[in-house]
């Protein structure tokens, strides 16, 4: 009866000083099964995955592997019990080839220990055969897309032989088409008999590609079903515990002038390439512009150039004044792990980033710790940041909530114009309307805001005007009043509009 | 418990570094009681051992100092010893050079000569690891070739005072007491003011680190470099500002010497400090006070180790020291692991 199951995890309880993160969690994983892990931020979805990983072990539980029951220490017990995982935060070194990455620490040795690269390349090509993976072995892994890295990560399991595999928000940073990408490969990989855990905050996700879902919500399991059996809502009231209404679309519309005026801005990719070719917008007080386009078309160059953290020619005009390269602007970064947030200091700490010279937190000589304090505070509560303590190491914290301190402290900055990427990734539900709220919020405020967004749904509902950027030009500029998805998508790939070339 | 976790590591490789020690003695024919017991008291037994250890302990403090300011940003400063050896002789050029100055205005001169000189030297190799990003490793050693050698040339060629090997004495007034003359305390040990200078050093640098806007950058430069672009933070000049702090620090611990012992300078009067700072700094996780006690106990050794001459050899006392510090980084590490202790 058991040995259709490929993980049963019974009992599990693992604590954080006074925090349950894991409470005499019950969980069964069939074999060859695509089973998702939902709920809020701070459930305990990562705990739990990482207690079957090896890399935490339970204060109380048991697990079984195919029937039997398994000591688990360290990830290289679960690897040889056939589990793998991919990280929220990939694990490549981005200097190596992506053969040198996939084989990394599981090489193919020859004579006198050396490794036997042409026999390592032949069994990676295998891999990707069976699972019809296209990707060349060759290539620089720094150089390559989010969703090629994550690739990368699942043929490494692979070629270690895993049989169940364990994968932590892989969709948090994928395009819409990345997603697609991966799900087909999933599918084969399922098809293959693999049996494969899947944490996401996306519900559409959940009910278009598993057969179970699980339900934790406080360290507690609080739903069980199969996927055919529930819908969106049904799902949303169990994640939250309630029901829950998300906020309607953007009411006000901007004033006449202008926060900033991009006037013939060109900037140049990491590698030398003119990635933004003389581009020109203006950001109206109280508006928010919506970027889209498929990734790598520019949108990242011009976010770092309006931030200063980029070399540009041309120029921005601020509040009708022409700007130097500092720009007072607020910015959630699309990679908040690395840019956005220092790991070895705590909440407060990290709110200070960027606003240490403010004269809010400091005199000018020292920092004002209890202001700081009170502040973050404030911003915990706002935000609904847990566990909710100032003082607390950011590492402690689940992603989600790393990512709205993020939120938190750069949209409380006195700032007019506010750049984000991404904002919502890695949120659940709840914590993504209340970012979508905060957003127009401010904009009503009089802020000028520029959203950059693979969720073009996002897009449609904050945005005033949608940026479709093509090949380093803005291919159409859309009221989102009255555009749609479709529209949007045929302007993404250059289908319409000027094609970005000739312009 | 905190603090046992953070002081196990030291203190178990100081035990078991003795024990080593001890077969080392018995192997060259003597009692290692004996030995010991001669060390222990000679050093911290009586006032004027004390008072020896203090003044080796010195210059340790800053150059510690240096290396663990400079590591708090992020950077590896192995170049305290030649920023220590300009500071140094900016020290005593000071103090030799403008002999008629009171010492209300002398003693600040020399102070604020050998920083600025140390944190000139240093903010080199901050300065091309900021524009062009060579190593700042490759740049402070290559330094120390340097300083090492304008120095031994200004010295010799400039500055010598005939049938010598050192530069003009100071001015009275340039000298940095001893606190025997002071207190008649710790009599005959060349232990000075520079002492008091270095603890006062290390009270502001722990301010500067923990409490204010640009020690927090400092941090935060050292953690996530990325991090601190994002937040608008001028990555390049804050590591040459990093790097000139750190190399002003080192070229304070010339005082000790110049202005404190001697009074004037001489080539080879650092005893390696420069680079012993680097084992202190490391020991001590960086944290000043820490360091402060570090550099006693590296004070101990190296004064021990005369101590003890006619009983065992320098070469063995050295080769003691240097296991000594072998231990006591690897236990330490040992334990930071077993704990999971963040790298302060
Ligand atoms: N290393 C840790 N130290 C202390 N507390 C931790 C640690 N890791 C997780 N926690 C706490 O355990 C709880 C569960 O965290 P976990 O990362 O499992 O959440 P999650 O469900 O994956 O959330 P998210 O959707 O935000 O990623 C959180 O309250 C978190 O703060
Ligand atoms: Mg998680």
């Amino acid at each position: 009866m058991t040995n259709h199951l490929a993980v049963e995890m019974k009992g599990i309880t693992k604590t954080f000083g006074d925090l349950r993160a894991n409470d005499s969690v019950d969980i069964k994983i069939t074999k060859g099964t695509i089973h998702a892990i939902i709920g809020e931020n701070g459930a305990g979805k990562s705990t739990l995955m990482n207690i079957l990983y090896g890399m935490y072990h339970p204060d109380s539980g048991t697990i079984y592997i195919n029937g039997n029951e398994a000591v688990i220490h360290s990830p290289a017990d679960a690897i040889k019990l056939g589990i793998g995982m991919v990280h929220q935060h990939f694990m490549l070194v981005n200097t190596l080839t992506v053969l040198e990455n996939i084989i990394l620490g599981d090489e193919v040795t020859g004579a006198l220990n050396t490794i036997d690269k042409r026999r390592s390349r032949q069994k990676v090509k295998q891999i990707l055969n069976n699972f019809d993976i296209n990707i060349g072995l060759e290539e620089i892994t720094g150089t390559l897309s989010i969703g090629t890295q994550q690739k990368i990560e699942i043929i490494k399991l692979l070629y270690r032989n895993a049989e169940i595999l364990i994968l932590d928000e892989p969709t948090a940073v994928l395009t819409p088409q990345e997603t697609d990408e991966l799900f087909k490969t999933l599918k084969v990989l399922k098809a293959e008999g693999k049996t494969i855990l899947l944490i996401t905050h996306k519900l559409n996700e959940v009910l278009g590609i598993s057969e179970f879902i699980t339900v934790l919500r406080n360290g507690k399991v609080t739903g069980n079903t199969e996927t055919k059996d529930t819908d969106k809502d049904q799902l949303a009231g169990m994640i939250l515990g309630g029901s829950f209404e998300s906020i309607k679309r953007k009411q006000n519309s901007p004033a006449e002038e202008f926060i900033l005026e991009i006037i013939g801005v060109s900037v140049r990719s990491d590698k030398g390439l003119p990635a933004v070719k003389d581009l020109s917008f203006e950001v109206h007080r109280g508006e928010i512009i919506g970027i889209a386009g498929v990734e790598g078309n520019g949108q990242h160059e011009l976010i770092e150039a309006i931030c200063g953290l980029r070399d540009y020619s041309g120029s921005f005009i601020l509040n009708g004044k022409p700007a130097d390269k500092d720009l007072p602007v607020a910015h959630i970064p699309a990679n908040r792990h690395k840019h956005g947030i220092v790991m070895e200091y705590n909440l407060a700490e990290n709110v200070l980033l960027g606003r240490e010279g403010e004269a809010e937190f400091s005199t000018g000589v020292s920092i004002k710790e209890k202001a700081l304090r009170a502040y973050t505070e404030r911003l915990i509560k706002k935000y609904d940041i847990r566990p909710a303590e100032a003082d607390l190491l950011i590492g402690g914290l689940s992603g989600g909530n790393q990512q709205k301190v993020v939120a938190a402290r750069e949209m409380s900055k006195h700032t007019d114009l506010i750049v984000v990427s991404h904002p919502t990734r890695g949120l659940d539900i709840k914590a993504a309307d209340f970012v979508h709220s905060v957003l127009l919020e401010e904009s009503a405020k009089g802020k000028g805001i520029i959203l950059v967004s693979s969720d073009l749904g996002e897009l449609l509902k904050l945005s005033d005007r949608i940026a479709v950027m093509f090949n380093g030009k803005i291919n159409a500029m859309l009221d989102s009043a009255t555009t749609n998805e479709r529209e949007i998508g045929s302007y993404m790939l250059g289908l319409s509009g000027s094609g970005g070339d000739k312009g | 418990m905190k603090y046992f976790k953070y002081s196990a590591g030291p203190l178990i490789s100081i035990i078991l570094s003795l024990i080593i020690g001890a077969i080392f003695i018995i192997l060259i024919g003597q009692d290692p009681a004996e030995v010991y017991v001669k060390m222990f008291t000679d050093t911290l037994g009586n006032s004027y051992g004390i008072g020896q250890v203090l003044f080796k302990a010195t210059p340790l403090i800053l150059t510690g100092l240096s290396v663990a300011f400079a590591f708090r940003a992020g950077l590896f400063n192995i170049g305290a010893e030649g920023q220590m050896t300009v500071g140094a002789f900016a020290s005593a050029w000071a103090g030799f050079t403008f002999t008629s100055m009171p010492w209300i205005v002398l003693i600040p001169l020399c102070i604020i000569s050998g920083f600025l000189a140390g944190a000139f030297w240093a903010a080199i190799a901050g300065y091309l690891k900021a524009r062009f990003g060579s190593h700042e490793v490759i740049n402070t050693i290559m330094l120390n070739f340097i300083a090492m050698a304008l120095v031994s040339y200004l010295v010799n060629n400039i500055y010598l005072v005939p049938a010598t090997i050192h530069t003009p004495e100071i001015s009275p007034n340039a000298v940095l007491l001893r606190f025997d003359v002071i207190t008649g305390m710790f009599k005959g040990s060349p232990f000075n003011l520079s002492f008091v200078i270095a603890a006062a050093v290390c009270i502001i640098i722990y301010y500067v680190i923990r409490k204010t806007p640009f020690g927090y950058r400092i941090n935060t430069l050292g953690y996530n470099i990325n991090a601190a672009e994002y937040a608008g933070m001028n990555v390049k000049r804050l590591t040459v500002y990093a790097m000139a702090i750190a190399g002003g620090l080192a070229g304070l611990a010339g005082l000790n010497f110049v202005n404190g012992y001697k009074h004037y300078f001489e080539l080879g009067f650092s005893e390696n400090a420069g680079y012993v700072g680097i084992a202190v700094a490391l020991i001590a996780r960086n944290n000043p006070f820490a360091i402060i006690i570090i550099a006693v106990f590296f004070g101990v050794l190296e004064y021990g180790g005369l101590t003890v001459n006619t009983l065992v050899p320098k070469e063995i006392v050295t080769i003691l020291q240097g296991i000594i510090i072998l231990l006591i980084i690897t236990i330490t590490k040992y334990f930071d692991k077993k704990f999971k202790l963040a790298k302060a």
